[in-house]
């Protein structure tokens, strides 16, 4: 699964502009990853502060 | 307070600077307009590093000195191995003048929308959009914790880079790694810097696939930021640690007050930017310039021509693709070929290696900028390096 780092995270939005099926989802100061999500982990390659991980 | 009806001419997703000036134009020309904003406060936080052309910020706004953090007069660019060539204010066109504070700006504009009659509601955030019969009729969204349904006859999608409301539609805005600049930003104070001049560095270990930017922000600060490309992001060597080493190095007694992190898209503009009940603007409609990341012009730009598209199309009765392209075919026509271009050098400049990029610097020391725009110089450059640049030739005659 994606780990989405809350502490780390600064709520850009860059994850969700690349997320190939839209899963990712900027609500205010977190980031939501919905159940569709592939793994694909072109979110937390984009991440410019390393808030993203996929998780094994 | 009463409850507001449901039911608006145009629906506003998003309270940028795209979003406002659509707002406060369509409901100038009598529309029956909301905006919302996702957030609790328009403008907060930033995401932006805050320069702005003044000729250019002018034909939209009158710069009042309550959102204008400093003035400057030109700015250098320097190379992997610290050459630096300088232009003056008119040169780095788009980039330079301003250096704004976009919290108050922001709700500046926000609050020009609300004096021109559009209505606004805060911590709403639209959860998808409602289509009947193939059109856009509205959005459904979330307030304060509660569901709600919002119908009206166009939806505008502002809402920045990382836009829903086009997917939810049937646009595709999806952006490939290579398609946006991921960056950090310092707002650094107590610094000995020079006030006058914006700066720009160049360089794989500074930034690779971007650049790093100091942007004076008055009373000893600046914004101290670099955008790498998505394609080039890695565990290790992410903007933030990138910029962290700059900043420790060259500014070891600077105090960092404010951390800033964004993607801008840099992939040139949609190819559809409407549908049928629904138009795109700003970062949302990738209407970014894909060389210098710049986009506040851009967007309020779009935010104009939609707000009236939208305000003639309400009074027309025709809200259809076909009715609302005329936005689409207006802004192209002002911004198509130079964003064109723009794409073409930023696809050179990635694949250049740090010594292509002293060439290129050295190819115009001494070469004096003052009086040339940003297309000129670029104009130069081609004509300077016609080996390097062949690709670029035909776009710079």
């Amino acid at each position: 699964m994606i780990g989405v780092n809350r502490y780390k995270c600064g709520y850009c939005g860059a994850c969700v502009s690349v997320c190939p099926i839209g899963a990712v989802e900027l609500v205010e100061t977190w980031v939501e990853i919905a159940d569709d999500c592939t793994e694909c982990g072109t979110c937390a390659g984009v991440c410019p502060i390393g808030a993203i991980e996929v998780l094994k | 307070m009463t409850a507001k009806p449901d039911k608006y001419d145009i629906v506003i997703v998003g309270a940028g600077p795209a979003g406002s000036i659509t707002a406060k134009t369509a409901a100038a020309l009598g529309s029956d307009v909301l905006m919302i904003e996702k957030r609790q406060a328009i403008g907060d936080p930033v995401r932006c590093a805050e320069g702005v052309s003044k000729p250019q910020l002018k034909e939209h706004i009158e710069p009042d000195e309550r959102w204008i953090a400093a003035e400057v007069k030109g700015s250098r660019i320097y190379a992997p191995d610290s050459t630096s060539v300088e232009l003056s204010e008119d040169v780095s066109g788009a980039e330079v003048g301003y250096t704004l504070e976009r919290k108050l700006f922001d709700r500046a504009l926000a609050n020009e929308a609300a004096l021109a009659g559009a209505e606004v509601r805060v911590k709403t955030r639209a959860t998808g959009v409602i289509i009947e019969g193939g059109s856009v009729k509205g959005i459904t969204a979330m307030h304060l914790g509660e569901e709600c349904e919002i119908r009206a006859d166009i939806v505008i999608g502002a809402d920045g880079v990382e836009s829903k409301i086009g997917r939810w539609a049937g646009i595709d805005t999806t952006l490939k790694p290579s398609e946006i600049e991921t960056g950090a930003q310092f707002l650094v104070t107590d610094i000995d810097i020079d006030q006058d001049f914006c700066e720009f560095h160049l360089g794989a270990s500074i930034a690779p696939s971007g650049y790093l930017w100091v942007f004076p922000k008055g009373n000893r600060s600046a914004n101290v930021g670099l955008a790498i490309g998505g394609d080039v992001c890695h565990q290790g060597n992410r903007p933030i640690d990138l910029l962290r080493n700059f900043v420790e190095e060259r500014y070891p007694n600077g105090k960092i007050i404010e951390i800033v992190v964004g993607g801008v898209p840099t992939s040139g503009p949609l190819e559809e930017m409407v549908t049928d009940g629904l138009m795109l603007v700003g970062d949302a409609a990738r209407q970014s310039d894909p060389l210098t990341g710049g986009g506040i012009i851009n967007a309020m730009d779009a935010g104009r021509i939609a707000g009236e598209v939208a305000a003639q199309a309400i009074s027309e009765g025709n809200v259809s693709k076909a009715r609302l392209r005329e936005y689409e075919t207006i802004w192209r026509e002002r911004h198509g070929k130079r964003l064109k271009r723009s794409l073409a050098v930023k696809n050179r400049f990635v694949t250049m290696n740090d010594s292509d990029l002293n060439k290129l610097v050295h190819s115009v020391e001494g070469i004096d900028f003052s009086t040339m725009t940003l297309f000129e110089m670029l104009k130069v450059l081609v004509r300077k390096n016609p080996r390097m640049l062949i690709s670029l030739g035909k776009l710079f005659v």
